[in-house]
């Protein structure tokens, strides 16, 4: 075990695939000797040369319509958006391609070495375009798998099983705690399941659901809300596509109240998914009126951030508006 | 329209392919980095005035540039992106246009917003978020834009504004109101699909645009040649997507104001859309989030220095005798002055109130979005301690 934090988690998941197999190959704008803005591919040129891990001009639709050829050629193409709000000229790559091409070719072709890596979210006074959560736009696409971790061990496990998973992987990071996250991590090769969920504090009077940088605000407000007596569970989805309704549905069974919080805008987001599957599951054992906190209906605001973030407090105030319905 | 004459091709008989080498596209340049004049080149016609008003800004841009990288390392803004060694590039090219003629830039442009006469006050209050931020301190600092100006707001997305351009120069085009439209963008953004259909869509449909590029050696830490592209930069493009096409010194005013000029005369007169590529240097970051030691060396960025764009004008100007040394230095200590005490009065200015936070989603807010405001004032007032910015005065305030 070593100590790590997120980024450095990450650099050891690639470093690891990268040994792995010949066949895997690292990609994206300023990833070459430079090892990318957040320096999450640093070391990898170096190690195993600049034909495995490499600078790409700057266009993303033309990096994501590389990793395809490269992926449906028979490699492990692991392609970098250095920002996950920069990931939109790449839209049609993804979600027409990259999410088809097995289906649409009867599994003649396929693009399962694919992953797509990209930090997502908001906190760090990103302002519009360095701060979004843009993972819906991807959950209403058949065919992809989308993970997000939560911290470095989540990370490197995750990140190792998206790589040789056989399906095209959206792997979201959380810039926010790209540093300020650190754990133990174990420096050996080691994968985690896809599509399970992560009980993370257990819990009998509310559920609280969360993915990515958002699992903390749940912890904190579950902590908080512990003071007033209230023992809330915690449930990290990992998965976004597919995603585990089983273990939320167990959970929501026992608590009767669910919280689903995500940074990204009220509207049509993820949580809005959650919410409907878990009213058809567990319509009976409801004791309130499921709630989602989100960021509000507006494009990601700079000066208004720290208003406009879902933090823990919000996410306790859900807590006591639920026990209390 | 097949049977266009320039169209009908020519029979060879041979197998022939062509390579870059099939196009060599010269460099103007009309100062020396000396500041000297070279023998025979015609000079722009450019008076005192103009010509002073050209330099200050330069030296104003360079003096905001130095004091809010310094500012960002004090923690006093939460970001900045400097021009340094580029300045020519945007305020020559701006020099050579009409007022009325639209700028869309790409986040390295303040020297064309500070030419046009944003001023040290609306630099500041963009800088630092403040309520007097005519983009209401929604965006990162440097995303500038002033519709009084003919200044299109900054967005973060590379290369998003190269087709817009185009669309907007068609407007302008169709209004017969002889005005035109430049676009500015590095050379990295010119690999984004969308430098690639707004060049293709000017050239089909002759708009008055100018493209700028400004080539200055680096994506981030990604440098142009070999890495960025593997052709002779970005001026042969131009030359392939069919429109006329001239590739300057950027770090020439002189060359960048002639080219500019000429430019905007066969955009307006003759709707024939431009590239003009300026072959420049980004001396500084790509901004406060990055050091260059980790790509770069000393050494080259030194070869660079020796060209710089301001110190080349200025011993124009000074052997012109529209200048003198103590001037130049009077002048700087005056604009300095100027921008240190902006500097200390925008950051003094409140946020924008909270209300503001839902404005301009839509033309007006839709009753979810008002909704959701008064749910989260709610918050804020039971937790004001946490949200300090805006709970002072969340009800009413002094507005």
């Amino acid at each position: 075990m070593a100590k790590m934090n997120l980024l450095q988690a990450i650099n050891s998941a690639l470093d690891i695939a990268m040994a792995k197999s010949d066949k895997v190959y690292s990609f994206g704008e300023d990833t070459g000797a430079f090892g990318g803005v957040f320096r999450a591919t640093s070391g990898l040129t170096e190690k195993y040369g600049r034909h495995r891990n490499f600078n790409t001009p700057l266009v993303e639709q033309g990096i994501l319509g590389f990793a395809n050829g490269l992926a449906s050629q028979g490699s492990y193409a692991i392609a970098e958006i250095q920002f996950g709000d920069y990931i939109f000229p790449a839209f049609d790559q993804i979600v027409n391609e990259s999410a088809k091409f097995r289906y649409r070719s009867g599994n003649e072709f396929n693009v399962g070495g694919l992953t797509i890596r990209t930090p997502y979210g908001g906190g760090i006074a990103g302002g519009h375009y360095h701060s979004q959560s843009p993972e819906a736009y991807f959950a209403h696409t058949p065919g992809l798998k989308i993970v997000i971790p939560r911290n470095p061990y989540m990370a490197k496990g995750l990140l190792l099983s998206s790589i040789f998973d056989p399906n095209p992987v959206l792997f979201m990071e959380p810039k926010r705690l790209y540093r300020a996250s650190t754990g133990e991590v174990p420096e050996e090769e080691y994968t985690l399941e896809l599509g399970k969920a992560d009980i993370v504090r257990e819990g009998k009077d509310l559920t609280i659901v969360a993915w990515g940088a958002q699992v903390e605000m749940a912890e904190k407000a579950a902590e908080k809300a512990a003071e007033d007596g209230i023992d809330c569970e915690v449930i990290d989805l990992v998965s976004l596509l597919p995603w585990d309704i089983d273990t939320v549905a167990e959970s929501v069974m026992k608590t009767g109240r669910l919280v689903v919080t995500q940074e990204a805008p009220l509207t049509n987001g993820f949580a809005s998914e959650v919410a409907a599957s878990i009213q058809d599951k567990c319509f009976l054992y409801l004791e309130s009126p499921i709630a989602r906190v989100c960021g509000l209906d507006t494009p990601y605001p700079l000066c208004h951030e720290k208003e406009y973030f879902v933090d823990h407090l919000k996410v306790y105030e859900a807590i006591k508006a639920s026990m209390t319905y | 329209m097949a049977t266009d004459k320039k169209h009908q091709l020519e029979i060879v008989t041979e197998p022939q392919f062509l390579d870059g080498s099939a196009l060599q596209i010269p460099m103007l340049q009309i100062l020396k980095e000396d500041g000297t004049v070279h023998k025979g080149a015609k000079l722009p016609d450019i008076d005192k005035e103009l010509a002073l008003k050209m330099f200050d800004t330069m030296q104003f841009i360079r003096i905001l540039d130095e004091r809010m990288i310094a500012a960002q390392r004090q923690g006093r803004i939460s970001f900045y992106l400097s021009s340094l060694g580029e300045e020519a590039a945007s305020i020559g090219s701006a020099a050579a246009l009409d007022d009325g003629d639209m700028i869309m830039g790409q986040y390295r442009e303040q020297g064309a917003l500070a030419y046009r006469g944003f001023t040290v006050e609306q630099f500041m209050d963009q800088l630092f978020s403040n309520e007097r931020d005519l983009g209401k301190g929604r965006q990162m600092p440097v995303h500038y834009g002033c519709a009084a100006l003919n200044f299109m707001t900054i967005a973060s997305p590379l290369a998003t504004q190269i087709p817009q351009a185009t669309g907007y120069a068609y407007g302008q085009k169709m209004d017969k109101d002889g005005k035109c439209t430049i676009c500015y963008f590095g050379e990295g953004a010119a690999s984004e699909g969308d430098f690639h259909a707004a060049l293709n869509m000017a050239s089909v449909y002759k708009v008055p645009v100018i493209f700028f590029c400004r080539n200055n050696g680096y994506a981030i830490s990604t440098p142009s040649q070999g890495e960025q592209y593997g052709g002779d930069g970005i001026a042969p493009r131009g030359v392939a997507y069919g429109m006329k096409t001239i590739r300057v010194d950027g770090n020439d005013i002189f060359a960048v104001y002639q080219a500019t000029q000429l430019a905007r005369k066969l955009a307006v007169e003759d709707n024939e859309p431009v590239l003009i590529e300026g072959m420049s240097y980004r001396m500084a970051g790509h901004s406060t989030s990055d050091d260059p030691t980790g790509y770069r060396t000393r050494d080259e960025e030194a070869s660079w220095r020796a060209k710089d764009p301001l110190s080349r004008f200025q011993a124009y100007l000074i052997k012109k005798k529209w200048l003198t040394e103590k001037d130049a230095e009077e002048n700087f200590a005056e604009k300095k002055a100027a921008v240190l005490a902006a500097l200390k009065e925008a950051e003094k200015i409140p946020a924008p109130h909270i209300d503001e936070l839902i404005k301009d989603v839509y033309d007006t807010p839709t009753p979810q979005l008002r909704a959701q405001l008064e749910q989260l004032k709610a918050h804020i007032r039971k937790y004001p301690e946490a949200y300090p910015k805006t709970a002072s005065r969340i009800d009413g305030g002094d507005k």
